[in-house]
């Protein structure tokens, strides 16, 4: 039996349940622009509601074939687009590795946001699951692809801030 | 509120003042259910292409009534309201499938795909007890049928025999628009749903108010996708219900368009997308059209934004709250290139979109702000007041909502005397 990979002296699972962290703690703090450094230049981030999943339809809420794509999604976010001001706040779990390859791992996770309104209202504002491709680059684990499958597909209000 | 006195709602008979209580009254929405939902107009339930085969299905709701659109075994394609006639229940309760029949499954009601009841369990009792009476008869409970009509495969239905014929109701104009796109075999590629808190006619009069475009949805003028500059306009129906805003990709010039937003104190940025392909517009129809917003009265916005298509489709929970349906569509024939990029402009649709995620916000702070508001009026002025035009040459302009006003008045008997149509 081989060692088991390492990644910067962490296990797989545990490197990639740092990721998954990162990526939850970034976008709750606002901080958007480092999130998308979270991604491959070849990245897919996609979020698609079940129902679409569960017929086999491929259009999604978000789309973003590249991370350029995303890239500018954020940048329209951060200064074209007027949506409701709120805190997000991500709840991750279930992480499973599903499928791993060399340097490649396909992750399942749950996850739960919690939105806040500016007047301290807290709701939950989308729930489902994450199919990931997690990859290794350098010494730190990168999302190729991101899918998010929203089970509450009919979006309270609106979508604005990443899942 | 007080309904006797209906002169009093509208303090101009122009419109252009609406009273902030019509988007809050419980009393006002229970009436729009009965004039206006199933009143004399058609309503859009589906497209044909989402019930291909017979014994496909569909599940919708017209105002907050729950209906089935389905096709038969012969091809035809029959709605009628999924409430049993026994209890009232849900006859059908997923959003689509296939079925020789619909069965209740509180008693087991069984009905044909044409709406009519096919038979029910213990009919004639058990060993000669109990049963239902024999004056009952199977044909006179069927589940209540609605008029159905499709126009170049868009489905509409209705309540009301008084509504007019189909092609009549929606006029050269829309008529027209809907060949446009639906002119070739549609291919389904999927739904997006959004729960607004607000009232449903603040969507109707945002998908009217051609004034909003490009000054809530940013990333439109920013990006160039469209601007007030461009050649545009609107045009309605001789009855101003429906409304179609369009305009042309190229038709303007980056310095006059930055010149004026300047002089308007409009944020312009010289932010430049990395990908800049996603906005990219073919020209498919051959008319440079490259944005087309057909509101269709009462429940019904059909969208074309660059290559993304799609209907969308409004359901009402109450006065505040309502439910956006978009059914994204492409063609059979498109090439998998043209998919894709259909694809990836459904990013400007939908709760998510980057050209229409503010409508959500903007209706609900709305709402938010008008409630318990008496006589207060939204102003609907640009464009001015008077008699409403059918057409207009350009789009800083909010006249159709005048429009939207007139008919939902004179369906509702609210109409101030002298009242323009």
């Amino acid at each position: 039996m081989s060692a088991p990979t390492l990644i910067n002296g962490q296990s797989a699972k545990e490197a990639i349940r740092e990721l998954l962290d990162e990526y939850a703690e970034r976008i709750d703090a606002e901080r958007y622009e480092d999130w998308l450094e979270l991604f491959t230049e070849d990245s897919v981030y996609q979020v698609i509601p079940r129902e679409n999943v569960e017929q086999n339809l491929p259009a999604s809420l978000i789309y973003c074939n590249s991370k350029n794509v995303l890239r500018d999604r954020i940048v329209s976010l951060l200064n074209a687009n007027e949506y409701n001001p709120h805190y997000d706040r991500h709840m991750i779990s279930g992480v499973r590795i599903v499928e791993q390859d060399e340097g490649l791992w396909q992750v399942s996770a749950n996850y739960a946001v919690f939105q806040t309104s500016h007047e301290g209202q807290s709701r939950l504002f989308s729930v489902g699951r994450y199919a990931d491709k997690i990859v290794r680059q350098n010494d730190r684990l990168l999302f190729r692809e991101k899918r998010v499958i929203v089970d509450n597909f009919s979006v309270p209000s609106m979508l604005a801030t990443p899942l | 509120m007080n309904l006797e006195n209906s002169q009093a709602v509208f303090p101009r008979q122009d419109y252009t003042r609406v009273p902030y209580w019509l988007y809050h009254d419980r009393e006002i929405y229970a009436l729009e259910q009965e004039r206006i939902f199933k009143g004399p107009t058609w309503s859009y339930a589906a497209l044909e292409a989402e019930i291909p085969n017979p014994g496909d299905f569909r599940t919708c709701f017209i105002g907050e009534t729950p209906v089935i659109v389905n096709r038969a075994k012969d091809g035809s394609v029959h709605a009628m309201v999924n409430r049993c006639a026994h209890r009232g229940a849900l006859v059908r309760r997923e959003n689509r499938g296939n079925a020789k029949e619909h069965i209740c499954v509180y008693h087991k009601w069984c009905y044909n795909l044409d709406g009519s009841l096919q038979g029910l369990p213990f009919r004639r009792g058990l060993k000669g007890k109990g049963g239902m009476s024999a004056q009952f008869k199977l044909e006179e409970h069927g589940l209540q049928r609605l008029r159905v009509q499709s126009y170049s495969g868009v489905i509409f239905v209705s309540f009301s025999d008084q509504a007019e014929p189909l092609e009549q109701y929606l006029g050269p104009v829309f008529t027209g628009h809907l060949k446009r796109l639906f002119g070739k075999p549609i291919r389904i590629l999927g739904y997006q749903r959004q729960r607004i808190h607000g009232n449903w006619k603040l969507y109707l009069e945002n998908t009217r108010d051609t004034y909003h475009g490009s000054l809530l949805h940013e990333f439109q003028s920013t990006f160039g996708l469209s601007r007030v500059t461009q050649t545009g306009g609107v045009t309605m129906d001789e009855r101003h219900r429906h409304n179609l805003t369009w305009s042309k990709l190229g038709t303007d010039a980056d310095a006059e368009f930055s010149a004026l937003y300047k002089d308007n104190k409009v944020h312009e940025s010289q932010l430049r997308l990395t990908a800049p392909d996603v906005v990219k517009f073919d020209n498919e129809w051959g008319d440079g059209i490259s944005l087309a917003i057909c509101s269709l009265f009462p429940n019904c916005t059909i969208h074309q934004i660059s290559n993304c298509l799609g209907a969308r489709q409004v359901r009402t929970f109450g006065p505040n709250e309502f439910e956006l349906i978009f059914t994204l569509f492409g063609y059979v024939e498109d090439s998998p290139e043209k998919h894709e990029h259909r694809l990836l402009q459904a990013n400007f649709v939908g709760p998510a979109g980057l050209v229409s995620m503010e409508d959500g916000e903007a209706i609900e702070i709305t709402h938010r702000a008008s409630a318990g508001e008496g006589d207060a009026c939204s102003v609907i002025e640009m464009g001015g007041g008077g008699p409403i035009p059918t057409r207009l040459d350009h789009r800083v302009n909010d006249t159709p909502c005048r429009g939207f006003w007139s008919y939902y008045a004179e369906l509702m008997g609210l109409e101030p005397e002298g009242a323009v149509r």
